[in-house]
């Protein structure tokens, strides 16, 4: 497929060759040796391409040609909510109203902006059953690092910073969670799951103690299943003077369902970019704004945004705030796509969302198990983990089965995650597909399923349709080339 | 809901036969697990605005984008780490490839070569236009780089404590401090010598202690700092150097890694990214090579498939599944790809030679600007050496200023007066999107020779 164009934009570059025209300029050209000092003016150019405009499109055309996104096909990836990212949320987010609008300009100029961020803090305010919300964190992890600022200036207010250092993480959680702990200061303490795949309420009072400063938890966690001890979880971890921290990636479960406040927690952050539709643009960028309970307000990112009278504002008085996280007032242009989409669904819209997410999860997960190993049996809510083990005494391991699925015109799920399921595929069908989607993506994984029975090699050999096969990922890890090498192509 | 919505697809008639497949009766049973106290109920409803129709949903929000005062209608002569510059059309024509726009990060490379491919050229441009060895697939914005270069130089050298110059965005020096706060080590800030960096104040704050000293280049007010002077500073302590630039003034200026900077980080928004009210930008993030398996984020590296054909891969993951869940210095995990993408196109577009016009027009016209305003009589604080912008002590109040201009519709520079200590200090930017009739303007009002 396409492989004329598999060049590098480096090498289809000839000098002389422009796909730009810069504004005219009557003004006279400064002379550079007069105004940078000589020690401080480039020596050499930086070697960027010179090509045409066709080629610049004709490039990216056939990368983008070489890439997979939700437009293409089924993108069943646990934990990131691959919905369809609607096309009117780029027109708006367009506007030049929102995207030629400067983060400084005097706010009296920008009332619009500051009225948007204000109704979609005033909504997800509503979603979370949290007293206040910033939307400042640019992605997931932003907004659990914050939030865990939080916690920690929350323990200090109260003379408990030096006593409270420790974090229980599950070890079901996202990697970022342990992470977030501890660029925050933290130790991680890891609880185990119990053999239903949840928070035991005996490993947590174990691990739980005076020098506790929160719980993390995902709910529904990251093996789809719903923490049915919530409300217990939260007496305890609270009893025991810490925080209860939701880590909201699994919110598209619950949407006009529940509220992580009403389950007793103190701090959520949400992925604007998995349960709220805006594009995940091949890895970012996202949004993950937090919300807080009253109590914990003081602390929040600074600046907020307040409403007086008609007029809007952003305050930048808080003394007990943890700060700043992110330039200017987070992904503004993300979040305009979010408020969109919140606008376009409506709150019965959104309860719509998640029911239907979780029936098309019971339903794929109904469909799959006589064929794979299916590590827990309840209902679980928008995503549900198999096991290949059965598949890996064939001699076909879960990565051969993702990289078959690639053949059969599908993403794969998210594999070996979360860690405690052995050869785990994390499936996440979401609300936006339809049930002939989700049929032919079962009939593709029970195929799959046969022909390790069959044919173990031909599915340990895939993918075969891809623009490439098979790629060697410890010799890039060994030996790294993270830039292009130009002519001799030696490191 | 009565009506099918625009975004689901699936019938009542579907959602029998699933529940059947399933083998339970209805959608409430499949919600049971979640506890009644805390379910939702008829008196206990998440409240939201209302629903609307798409056309009603447009109406809506662009009456909403429409209060905001715009480049469309106004010259803007604000920058302050955020810029408007010339965006060739098919940046955005690229990003609408719903490919790219609709993926998510590459975890299978084999469906993914595209974006890897893309990102690996943006790793390659950042590094010709820093003067690195290394740059990652990019980071959240520039402030946040650089919050990660701090976490970055205390952990590898073992030193609790950095030192920024008073020249850096202020933002950036909020940002630093709640990372510092996050990883528990001390930040000092070296005081200013008119609008550069005060190197009697930094030599007085750098010890063996100081795991990396922090400068803007150019700097928040504009002025080119010498970056030649403080890396001989840093290299008496063996501290590092950190450079927080903006990638379009490294068309004209010699490369950070050339003067010898160890991390180099900054915003890549100047490149293709319209101003957003402030996101999303895309930060990067480059070093030398001895910090290159300590890099946040994703790294994209070239290899080969089983028939020995070029491909491209992520490699040396710190994230997710891999990520060292314990010992981590960062929890970056994911990055700012489709920005990135922009800029790489962007790169592309305007290519070896365009880039270095575009920079040199910047600087023709902020000179243009600050020699009218010093012939007519204003007092320049940022004289000598700077590139898009220097700071210019008006007459009045940056206030009073700010809405004169607007008569003129003119976005005005930023009010630096409380940061220099100076009343009436405005920061002015002028990029190659001005044009002499607009500069004039602005030089009028700010002369009082305005209408």
């Amino acid at each position: 497929m396409h492989t004329t164009y598999n060049d590098l934009v480096f090498e289809i570059s000839r000098k002389g060759r422009q796909a730009y025209s810069l504004p005219e300029s009557s003004i006279e050209k400064t002379d550079l040796d007069a105004v940078i000092p000589a020690h401080l003016k480039r020596e050499i150019p930086a070697e960027l391409p010179e090509i045409s405009e066709l080629q610049v499109m004709r490039h990216y055309t056939a990368l983008s040609n070489k890439n997979f996104g939700v437009e293409t096909g089924f993108y069943p990836l646990g934990s990131c909510t691959m919905k369809y990212n609607p096309k009117v949320n780029e027109d708006i987010a367009r506007y030049s109203g929102f995207s030629n609008i400067h983060p400084l300009q005097p706010e009296m100029t920008a009332q619009g902006a500051l009225e948007l961020m204000y109704r979609l803090e005033e909504n997800l305010k509503e979603v979370t059953g949290m007293d206040a919300i910033s939307l400042q964190p640019a992605a997931g992890a932003q907004g659990e690092w914050s939030g865990l600022l939080i916690f920690k200036a929350f323990h200090e207010a109260n003379g408990e910073g030096e006593q409270r250092k420790k974090i229980l993480v599950p070890d079901s959680a996202h990697g970022t969670n342990p992470a977030s702990a501890v660029v925050a200061g933290f130790d991680v303490v890891e609880i185990k799951s119990n053999k239903e795949g949840r928070v035991g309420v005996e490993a947590l009072k174990e691990a739980i103690g005076p020098d506790t400063a929160g719980l993390m938890l995902t709910n529904p966690n990251t093996l789809g299943l719903f923490e049915v001890d919530i409300v217990e979880i939260a007496r305890i971890v609270h009893d025991a003077g810490g925080l209860l921290y939701y880590d909201g990636a699994n919110a598209n479960a619950i949407l006009g369902k529940s509220t992580p406040g009403e389950m007793g927690f103190d701090v959520v952050h949400l992925n604007l970019h998995k349960s709220f539709s805006t594009p995940h643009g091949g890895g970012g960028p996202g949004s993950g704004p937090i919300g807080v309970v009253d109590y914990l307000t003081d602390f929040m990112p600074s600046p907020r945004i307040e409403k007086n009278e008609d007029m809007y504002k952003l305050t930048y008085d808080h003394p007990k705030s943890i700060g700043r996280v992110k330039g200017y007032y987070g992904n503004f242009g993300v979040n305009v796509r979010a408020y969109a989409y919140i606008r376009s669904m409506g709150a019965e819209g959104l309860r719509q969302v998640s029911e239907d997410a979780v029936l098309h999860a019971n339903y794929l997960k109904a469909r799959l198990e006589p064929y794979f190993d299916t590590p827990f049996k309840s209902i679980c809510k928008h995503e549900f983990v198999l096991s290949g083990n059965r598949q890996k005494k064939l001699g076909v391991r879960t990565l051969d089965i993702a990289k078959r699925l690639l053949d059969y015109g599908f993403y794969a799920p998210t594999v070996y995650f979360p860690l405690i399921v052995e050869e785990c595929l994390m499936i996440e069908p979401t609300e936006t597909e339809a049930k002939e989607t989700l049929d032919a993506f079962a009939d593709a994984m029970i195929e799959i399923a046969k022909e390790a029975e069959a044919n173990p090699e031909h599915v340990t050999g895939a993918p075969y349709t891809k623009s490439v096969r098979r790629l060697d990922e410890v010799t890039a890890a060994r030996k790294p080339v993270v830039t292009y090498q130009r002519e001799t192509g030696a490191e | 809901m009565d009506n099918q919505h625009r975004y689901l697809p699936t019938t009542q008639e579907d959602r029998k036969e699933m529940l059947e497949t399933v083998g339970v009766s209805s959608i409430k049973e499949l919600f049971s697990d979640i506890p009644e106290s805390t379910r939702a109920t008829k008196e206990k409803t998440v409240e939201l605005e209302e629903a609307l129709s798409e056309q009603a949903l447009t109406r809506y929000m662009k009456a909403l984008a429409d209060v905001n005062i715009t480049t469309d209608t106004h010259a803007y002569f604000i920058g302050a780490g955020t810029y408007d510059h010339y965006i060739p059309s098919v940046v955005n024509h690229v990003l609408l490839r719903s490919e790219f726009m609709t993926a998510y990060t590459p975890y299978q490379p084999e469906a993914s070569q595209g974006e890897l491919q893309a990102l690996f050229e943006f790793q390659t441009m950042m590094c010709e236009l820093t003067g690195m060895d290394v740059a990652n697939s990019s980071l959240y914005d520039g402030f946040t780089s650089l919050g990660e270069a701090c976490n970055l130089a205390t952990s590898a050298m073992k030193r609790n404590e950095v030192v920024y110059s008073g020249a850096i965005h202020p933002q950036a020096k909020e940002v630093v401090g709640t990372y510092a706060y996050g990883m528990e080590y001390g930040v000092k800030e070296a005081s200013l010598d008119g609008t550069y960096t005060d190197m009697e104040s930094l030599k007085e704050l750098v010890s063996d202690q100081t795991a990396a000293v922090i400068i803007q280049y150019p700097n928040f007010y504009g002025t080119i700092e010498d970056l030649k002077k403080v890396k001989e500073l840093c290299d008496t302590t063996k501290t590092l150097l950190i450079v927080m630039a903006n990638p379009l003034a490294l068309a004209l200026l010699e490369s950070p890694g050339k003067l010898g900077a160890d991390i180099v980080v900054g915003d890549t928004q100047p490149l293709g990214l319209p101003m957003s009210f402030g996101g999303p930008h895309c930060g990067y993030f480059a070093v030398k090579k001895k910090f290159m398996r300590k890099v946040p984020s994703r790294i994209v590296g070239q290899t080969t498939d089983e028939d020995g054909k070029r491909g491209f891969v992520m490699t040396l993951q710190t994230r997710e599944q891999h990520i060292r869940r314990e010992k981590a210095t960062s929890n970056m995990s994911s990055n700012q790809a489709l920005t990135a993408l922009a800029s790489s196109v962007f790169l592309s577009t305007v290519g070896k030679v365009g880039l270095q016009e575009m920079a040199h027009q910047n600087i023709s016209h902020a000179y243009y600007v600050k020699n009218q305003l010093k012939a007519k009589g204003l007092e320049i604080l940022s004289d000598d050496a700077f590139f898009n912008e220097f700071v210019v002590k008006c007459n009045e109040p940056i206030e009073e200023v700010s809405k004169k201009l607007l008569e003129q519709s003119i976005v005005s520079g930023y009010d630096v007066s409380d940061y220099l200590g100076v009343d009436n200090a405005l920061l002015l930017c002028v990029t190659e999107k001005r044009t002499k009739e607009e500069m004039d303007t602005l030089v009028d009002v700010l002369t009082g020779e305005g209408k």
